[in-house]
């Protein structure tokens, strides 16, 4: 399974509506102070559902390439 | 990273003023993809909007960019289209920024079926101005000018943009960003008036009101309300009740304006 080697969070440009975080499949990234913040990058599938759906261009994900 | 939005964004000018969790940015992200996927010039591109929350979405885009007056956007990205022919245009807007203020300037841009794009944010409301009632917002919904529920009918902006003559009229959602993209990117090849409306989602304006508790809910509104065409030509009239249909609704082959016109005056034989 792919998997994310960073998730990059810009938080100047997050404004907390939680998109991300509902969109993600395994729980990966939460909510930490009205922000969006990275619980599990273990967890991470590099999907991609959230980098897609955040409106404020404020989370990108970077896909592990392969070993 | 799937898709670097950086070469065409106005850095400088994020974060943008859109509400938290308002779906224009999710449009504007199906936009840049769809331009970039058609391989464009930057300089070959203008966006022209009005006035309204969609219509700041030209800031953030680093094209030939015209914010102007309310309503006003197709007049203006007819008069550059003529003048400039080379360009490829977009006018968008929001719902009452094309169909209430600017309504006359979209019916007869259908009708006279000039090669530029028409989008039009349908977000049920005037959000900007503090959430009044437009013409699309759907019966018995809240607003703060129908705080008992809306009164009225509401428009079906493709219906209205069919029965003006525009020779491409899609519908598709914030939801379906893929969809979004590929509707979008057929729009503007499209030789003719095209009409895209899109479906938004307006958190703070409507859906706080409306028994949308997140704005991921109203996404997720889309998703399962949404019928695609196809999908819709075997369904019957009471289970398609409460749903709206996806997808390119009406496509036809009309002259185009700029060679009808230049026929007609003789510049072209």
């Amino acid at each position: 399974m792919a998997k994310a080697e960073k998730i990059e969070i810009i938080e100047k440009w997050c404004k907390g509506c939680e998109i991300c975080v509902e969109f993600c499949p395994t729980g990966a990234i939460e909510m930490r102070d009205f922000k969006v913040a990275i619980k599990d990058l273990e967890k991470c599938t590099a999907c991609m559902q959230c980098e897609l759906r955040c409106p404020d261009f404020a989370i990108i994900v970077y896909k592990k390439e392969k070993e | 990273m799937s898709y670097d939005y950086a070469k065409y964004l106005r850095k400088g000018k994020l974060p943008h003023i859109w509400c938290a969790g308002c779906s224009y940015g999710i449009v504007l992200k199906s936009l840049i993809r769809a331009i970039d996927s058609l391989q464009w010039d930057k300089n070959d591109v203008a966006i022209v909007s009005g006035i309204g929350c969609a219509s700041r979405l030209p800031g953030y885009v680093d094209f030939n960019t015209l914010h102007t007056t309310h309503g006003r956007s197709i007049a203006f990205a007819t008069g550059l289209k003529l003048a400039n022919p080379k360009l490829n245009v977009l006018a968008m807007g929001g719902d009452g920024d094309m169909t209430a203020i600017g309504g006359n300037h979209f019916i007869h841009a259908c009708r006279r079926n000039l090669d530029i794009t028409i989008f039009v944010f349908n977000n049920n409301i005037y959000g900007m101005t503090g959430a009044q009632y437009s013409p699309t917002t759907p019966k018995g919904a809240w607003a703060t000018t129908s705080p008992y529920g809306m009164a009225e009918n509401n428009f079906n902006i493709t219906d209205l943009a069919i029965g003006a003559g525009a020779t491409y009229v899609a519908r598709t959602t914030a939801y379906h960003v893929a969809h979004c993209e590929k509707t979008m990117k057929e729009a503007f090849l499209h030789k003719g008036t095209s009409v895209v409306e899109i479906i938004n989602s307006c958190p703070t304006g409507f859906g706080r009101k409306n028994k949308f508790k997140t704005p991921a809910s109203m996404l997720m509104w889309m998703k399962d309300n949404a019928v695609n065409i196809e999908k819709a030509k075997n369904m019957s009239p009471e289970e398609l009740a409460g749903k709206f249909i996806i997808g390119v609704l009406h496509k036809v082959e009309r002259p185009e304006y700029l060679e009808t016109y230049d026929a007609t005056v003789g510049l072209k034989k």
